[in-house]
């Protein structure tokens, strides 16, 4: 900072005034003598809050000796110790808007992003101050994760995004989400440089969705905080996505003290007046108080259950043979893990004779060639590759780049590896870099497979990035852990909360050591109770495997055999089941179909190059980003491709098998509009529409109106309304709505029309009909938070939809306030109309559902039934699964196509509303069908789907069903639920082959239910 | 819905554990706790009736560690702190699981609270206790069978109760900030709490009469608390029903506040009951649902509250020494088309209603507290502070997700930013105004047909 900054302000106050800003992960402290900035300074702290604040204030004790000094402290991590020396605090937030009160009165707004807290203060037209709330990804801390994971600096990250040509959408609400969504990027061969810049762009739209809140961040602009000091990629993103020009667009040379000098001129309003030696005092007095953070036991108590504990574990080890010696063929499994590349080389006999371990860093396709290099140098002409399978994330990819002989399916490979260890496996769980996977063996076969979501987050990177984030090595962090004597709890939700849990905990005074401890125990509960849902070692099972790289971590395994309990087997080879499994896959597989391995030879691979570049598919209207990969020899991989289209398949070539969702999107198309001489109605084709939109499109049109819908959803109609969304932990479906809207204005309909029905139709299925909240009363919070509404009228009135005369009443009120009159008898005409009308829609689909049933049970194919609610047939919420589920072979229904005239069910539940009845009626019908499987759909965010899941789980449970849950939001990465589908189908087939026969049928259910 | 035609609609739910009447002789009934001086009050109630209760205070990390073990984690906060703190009272061993029974209350609203019981079940269940049988709290007619059966002498003491806790709810929001001798509000609110109780289990003082008696001989004592005059921060407290009122919910918010130097203000219990007998009265407004009858009956329960709950403030404020508490009318009055009123899941329009009126009272600083994902709130809450913050453009709002993952710091840190915003007034400054009795005569019915015209003009 130049040092010749004033504070005009400050002027007058004779004391020297220090302002001290203790952020989440940086120190930083100004001293103004005179109004003058006479010294600054920012570091990191590495959580030692106290100590830092002492060596700080140490550097410049010969400058402060004597004086009198004004101090007050501001930050996220400063409160404690405010209080702890009786200095003043100021919100660091309130502490901002002074500084830029003083300093540029003329700004409207101010971003500031800091290492876990992102805030918005709005000057103009009212002030207002907004911090992130409890789900936030777009900060410091999210930044540099992503660094982490693209294996750069922060540093070279911005180079990096400043020489990007494309922008990916990349989610930021959370790190899962994003990880998600960057490592297949990475994987299919997307270039660093726009991957960086795209991650940049995905902070700035999480800024702005999530803290303007409807209101327009316009004006002169002012950035502050670290981030955006930092990272000029990040500042371009910023201004062209506000539009701002570059007078507007304020990046002042104090962007990192903003804070530390807010409080410098909050301490100049406050009495306190010191000493740098009674600061100095204050500080250093009794550095540690005693914790008052809750904490566990320690994870040994003594040397001697350490000692048992590393014994017993020594035990599970796989033999290994030298490479330079053995001779024979041998057999090659590769992981292409979305953190890790693992491969195995293993002989007839299924012992080890190669293995690798390493982060892929961000391109796998260069570490396998790099590897397969190795192995063929070290083998020499003594070893055959007789057979090579290929798992994980980069499957494809890998598979096709080296023409490797089978790909398989994660939780397959893993099943395989575990297999091998222990016949009588029953339970696997597998914790990787940052997926944590997890099933359950019947029948010696996979029973039911759990993945994590957003919201159940922390896996091995996590644990990763904590140790970088605190100094220390991943190995070492862990480590320490083991002996700790008090690990804290530290909760168990999202990363987000861990950091500020974190911080609480040493704000506590827990030590390093205690903090790995209380991580490691945070990723196995969450691995229990969020994931796996168990809530005792029986339901885990009696013959448990661990694996995965995170077990590796001693503390983490002694964790979870304290949570549960109960000992486990952790195979030494822990990281590397998947690879080992896929190795075991291609021998026993190679060796039945009697085939000749495919994989690069040596002279091929000498030959090897890898390209990639981007691509936007012309296929249909959904213009997917497609990565295409060439392999030098002319043959290529594209990816990113939603369909068969994309992969340069011809339309012709492409079998259409029956897909309800396409259905019921057509049959919503295909209702047209009607003559308007009364005006012209806009429905929003959202949320509960999806659904009513033939019903009220009937009665509208009957009554002379124009009828017009929004059509379905698209990224770019989302982000028209995307400003306006003042609730961010909202599902997507709901934000959608906000872009329905605009762009029905924008179209100059006269009127939109979407009710608050707190019911819904009454379909005798459940003890009562209602709406999920939103559904019902979305349009109270449309009404409130969009400008632009007041352009037309907006029509929303209560209505019941069950019976005919109040319905016409209350279209009577609404339409007698708003157009010309109209008499009620022609409205009862037209309800009349309606009703039949949506009892037409209801039964086409029942109909239709038969009909794909029929089509699929004659032509042998699997029915899927892809369970949601009526909205999730829009493209943009299911983001295509429909299609892939139909790529992968199996026939799409609808939860409300199927039959509705089974038995009642016992619940353990209140069913009571309409959409969610629908599922468990459709899980029923699943359990009754061998040829029928349920997934189930569900969107980020709903809350009443936490009471259905379990329901819907326990219902295909007990009717031997596998039970899918597919979670889904703005950005869904297509990858991770094509592996829950391939898992399904691999599950399915395992099942086939050991002849466990899906005994469950009509009958004897019906038994059940009169028992 | 006539209860006819549930019967035939009603899936059979799964069987579990009920209630038989000669369980009241000798199983203990746990309740959990939500407001601890109202639950302790009506506590003495249930004791009156037969029940042997007992008011669980078991907090902390151990409930929050039972409740995320044993209730999916996404569902709400409030299902996993009340289910929690039962399984962690049950597994301490204090009780026979062999003579134990559990109340939970059930509001039949749209929202998930209404699964709660469900929810329960399945979690004693999973934890070996599915023999527990439990025991529904609601007006609704659920769980027929199984619910705690109530007579008209035990409501009218529930009523009381509710009553007196509003009233030292008040009381102590109103001393505690300012009390010149640390814990003099305590034990007169620990004094007059176990005093109603007793007075309530022996069936006293529950008769409007009597109560009237009582009321000021409770505000004079308070009023006799030695304070400090001093200006301060009033902090409004809103939000979903549980982490609004439960100090296991939110952190000890009202406590925080005290402790930052602030008043906090609650909106009454009193007034979450009123707004569920509201909605019946909505249902058939809107809808012509539940029938003339009940919509009847509803009306005069409504107006019999409004008349109870008008008393108790017109007591507060005739003794003249503190700020009363808004009737309910008011409350729905200061609505003004804001939000429909027939938005009635969770909390509904009550939230909106409540925020509206403190503003318009002079608290210009709210919390508005609810669980992680409450979805109601995304509407009430959440969706209704740009319109809020537009016509009171003073206002200073914050909303707090609170959640097992949740850490104090940054909710803390959040509210800590609202109060340096704040503006302190003097020392128990008046409301700047208050309504005449007169808004509590008029029907609802007639009155909300009004307010939608107003509402539906003021859109055009």
């Amino acid at each position: 900072m130049k040092e010749s900054l004033k504070i005009e302000r400050l002027e007058k106050i004779a004391e020297t005034v220090i302002g001290m800003d203790v952020g989440s992960t940086t120190a930083k402290l100004v001293v103004v003598e005179n109004g003058e900035v006479v010294y600054s300074r920012y570091e990191r702290h590495f959580s030692l809050v106290r100590q830092k604040a002492l060596s700080m204030l140490g550097d410049i004790k010969e400058h402060l000796k004597g004086k009198k000094l004004r101090f007050a402290i501001s930050g996220s991590a400063g409160y404690g110790i405010a209080c702890a020396i009786g200095i003043p605090f100021v919100q660091e937030v309130f502490a901002t808007s002074e500084t830029v009160r003083a300093m540029a009165p003329q700004t409207d707004a101010v971003v500031e992003l800091g290492g876990e807290d992102a805030k918005v203060i709005f000057f103009t037209g009212g002030t207002d101050e907004r911090m992130n709330g409890s789900c936030a990804g777009g900060t410091g801390a999210f930044i540099d994760q992503m660094a982490t994971l693209l294996d750069v600096t922060p540093t070279e990250l911005d180079e990096l995004a400043r020489k990007h040509r494309r922008l990916y959408p990349i989610a930021s609400r959370c790190g899962v989400f994003a990880k998600t969504d960057i490592q297949p990027l990475l994987n299919q061969g997307a270039s660093k440089e726009d991957v960086a810049a795209s991650i940049y762009q995905a902070v700035v739209n999480q800024t702005v969705s999530g803290l303007a809140q409807g209101r327009r961040i316009t004006g002169n602009v002012m950035f502050l905080g670290g981030p955006l000091y930092y990272c000029r990629g990040l500042r371009e993103r910023f201004k062209e996505t506000l539009q701002l020009s570059d007078e507007a667009a304020i990046f002042p040379d104090y962007a990192l003290y903003a804070v530390a000098m807010g409080a410098a001129i909050y301490a100049s309003t406050q009495e306190v007046i010191t000493d740098i030696d009674s600061l100095e005092e204050a500080l250093s007095r009794t550095p540690r108080t005693e914790s008052a953070a809750p904490a566990h036991r320690p994870l040994f108590a003594n040397d001697e259950e350490y000692k048992a504990f590393t014994e017993r574990h020594a035990r599970a080890s796989v033999d290994t043979v030298d490479i330079s010696s053995y001779e024979g063929d041998a057999y090659l499994g590769i992981d292409c893990g979305s953190t890790t590349t693992k491969l195995v080389l293993m002989t007839a006999d299924q012992k080890i004779l190669y293995s690798y371990y390493h982060s892929n860093r961000g391109n796998p396709v260069e570490i396998v060639r790099s590897q397969l290099e190795e192995i063929y140098r070290l083998i020499g002409d003594r070893v055959k590759i007789a057979g090579a399978a290929v798992t994980g994330y980069g499957e494809e990819l890998i598979k096709n780049a080296f023409h490797v002989d089978y790909g398989i399916v994660e939780t397959i490979a893993h099943f395989t590896a575990a297999r091998h260890f222990n016949p009588e496996v029953d339970f696997i769980l597998d914790i990787g870099g940052q997926d944590i996977k997890c099933f359950h063996i019947a029948n010696r076969s996979i029973d039911s497979i759990m993945l994590n979501e957003a919201c159940s987050s922390g896996c091995g990177s996590f644990i990763e990035t904590f140790a970088k984030s605190l100094g220390y090595g991943a190995e070492e962090f862990s480590k320490l852990g083991l002996l700790s004597r008090a690990p804290v709890d530290l909760g168990s939700r999202c990363t987000v909360f861990m950091n500020s849990s974190v911080k609480q905990a040493q704000k506590d005074g827990a030590s390093v050591e205690d903090i790995s401890a209380g991580l490691c125990m945070s990723v196995v509960k969450n691995a229990i109770y969020k994931v796996i849902r168990a809530s005792s070692a029986d339901e885990l099972g009696k013959h448990i495997v661990v694996q995965g790289g995170t077990f590796l971590n001693d503390a983490v395994l002694r964790s979870f055999e304290l949570e549960i309990g109960r000992d486990v087997v952790r195979p030494a080879i822990a990281g590397l089941m998947g690879a080992y499994g896929a190795a075991l896959y291609a021998q026993n597989r190679i060796q039945k179909d009697g085939k000749q391995t495919t994989v690069l030879s040596r002279e091929e691979l000498a030959a090897f190059v890898h390209t990639s570049r981007a691509a936007t598919c012309r296929g249909c209207t959904n213009h997917c980003q497609l990565t295409v990969n060439s392999f030098g020899n002319g043959e290529k991989y594209i990816s990113g491709n939603q369909c068969e289209r994309g992969a340069g398949i011809s339309p012709d070539r492409i079998v259409t098998l029956p897909n309800l969702y396409e259905f019921k999107r057509q049959s919503l198309m295909s209702l047209a509009s009607g003559e308007g001489k009364r005006g012209t109605i806009g429905l929003p084709l959202a949320l509960g529409m999806y659904e009513m939109y033939p019903f009220f499109h009937r009665i509208f049109t009957e009554l002379g109106f124009r009828v017009v819908n929004s059509g379905f959803s698209s990224r770019n109609l989302y982000m028209k309304g995307q400003y306006s969304i003042p609730s961010d932990t909202a599902c997507y479906p709901a934000k959608l709505m906000h872009g329905h809207i605009e762009k029905l204005i924008e179209e100059g309909v006269d009127a939109i029309f979407y009710p608050c029905l707190t019911y819904n139709f009454d379909e005798k299925m459940s003890d009562n009909h209602y709406n999920c909240p939103v559904v019902a009363y979305y349009s109270e919070l449309l009404r409130s938070n969009l400008d632009s509404l007041s352009r037309v009228k907006f029509l929303y009135p209560y209505l019941n939809i069950n019976d005919e005369n109040v319905l016409t009443d209350g279209l009577f009120a609404m339409l007698e306030e708003h157009f010309e009159r109209i008499p009620r008898a022609e409205i009862k005409r037209a309800v009349k109309r309606g009703y039949e009308a949506h009892k037409a829609h209801m039964e086409a689909i029942r109909e239709e559902g038969e009909r794909a049933m029929k089509f699929a049970r004659e032509n042998g194919r699997r029915i899927l039934i892809l369970s949601g609610r009526p909205y999730h047939i829009d493209p943009e919420i299911n983001h295509g699964i429909d299609k892939l589920a139909l790529s992968l072979g199996f026939v799409v229904v609808s939860e409300d196509a199927v039959p509705t005239d089974l038995p009642p069910r016992r619940l353990t539940v209140l069913n009571q509303w309409t959409y969610h009845a629908r599922l468990y009626r459709a899980a029923q019908y699943a359990t009754q069908h061998a040829d029928t499987e349920l997934v189930q759909l569900v969107s980020f965010g709903c809350g009443i789907d936490a009471v259905t899941t379990d329901e819907v789980h326990t219902i295909l449970e007990e009717g031997g069903k596998l039970y899918t849950q597919i979670k889904i939001d703005e950005i869904t990465n297509l990858g991770a639920v094509k592996i829950r589908l391939r898992s399904l189908i691999g599950a399915l087939e395992e099942r086939a082959d050991t002849e466990a026969p899906l005994e469950c049928t009509y009958t004897e259910l019906e038994e059940g239910v009169h028992q | 819905m006539s209860q006819k035609k549930v019967k035939k609609n009603q899936a059979e739910q799964a069987t579990y554990a009920r209630f038989e009447p000669h369980m009241k002789k000798d199983y203990t009934v746990l309740l959990p706790t939500m407001l601890p001086m109202h639950f302790s009050m009506m506590e003495g109630v249930f004791r009156a009736y037969g029940y042997n209760t007992v008011l669980l205070k078991n907090t902390g990390q151990a409930v929050i560690d039972k409740g995320l073990k044993y209730v999916h984690n996404d569902t709400c906060y409030p299902a996993q702190l009340v289910i929690g703190q039962f399984l962690d009272a049950i597994e301490s061993g204090k009780y026979d699981t062999n003579k134990l029974a559990l109340v939970i209350t059930q509001t039949g609203g749209g929202c998930r609270a209404s699964n709660y019981i469900f929810l329960l079940r399945k979690a004693l269940e999973r934890a070996g206790y599915g023999h527990v049988p439990v025991l529904s709290l609601n007006f609704s007619g659920l769980e027929k069978g199984s619910s705690l059966e109530l007579s008209l002498g035990m409501i009218r003491r529930l009523v009381a109760a509710a009553l007196y806790g509003d009233l030292l709810m008040h009381l102590v929001n109103q001393c505690r900030p300012y009390e010149k001798n640390e814990g003099d509000t305590e034990r007169m609110a620990d004094k007059w709490t176990a005093y109603l109780k007793n007075e309530l289990h022996c069936g006293r003082l529950y008769k409007d009469r009597d109560m009237q008696k009582v009321y000021p001989k409770i505000i004079r004592d308070f009023a006799s608390i030695e304070v400090e005059h001093r200006s301060v921060v009033r902090v409004g407290i809103v939000g979903e029903i549980f982490v609004k009122f439960s100090p296991l919910g939110n952190n000890d918010l009202e406590k925080f506040l005290i402790h930052e130097g602030a008043e906090p203000v609650v909106p009454d219990f009193v007034g979450f009951c009123l707004y569920c007998i509201y909605d019946m009265l909505m249902d058939y407004k809107l809808y012509k649902m539940g029938g003339k009858i009940k919509a009847k009956g509803a009306e005069i329960i409504y107006h019999y509250l409004v008349r109870r709950q008008r008393r108790m403030i017109e007591a507060v404020r005739q003794e003249g020494s503190f700020n009363a508490p808004t009737p309910f009318d008011v409350t729905v009055a200061s609505l003004k088309g804001m939000i429909g009123i027939g938005m009635k899941m969770g909390e509904g329009w009550l939230l909106t209603a409540e925020m509206i009126e403190l503003i318009e009272h002079g608290v210009k600083n709210i919390v508005c507290t609810q669980p992680f994902g409450c979805l109601p709130n995304h509407i009430a809450g959440k969706g209704m502070m740009k319109p809020l913050k537009e016509k009171y453009p003073d206002v200073n709002i914050v909303a707090i997700d609170y959640d097992a993952g949740a850490t104090r710091v940054n909710q803390e840190n959040r509210i800590k930013l609202m109060l340096a915003n704040a503006t302190p007034v003097p020392f128990r400054g008046k409301h700047e105004s208050m309504p005449e009795e007169k808004t509590a005569q008029q029907a609802p019915i007639a009155e909300e047909k009004t307010e939608t015209k107003e509402k539906e003009l003021s859109k055009v």
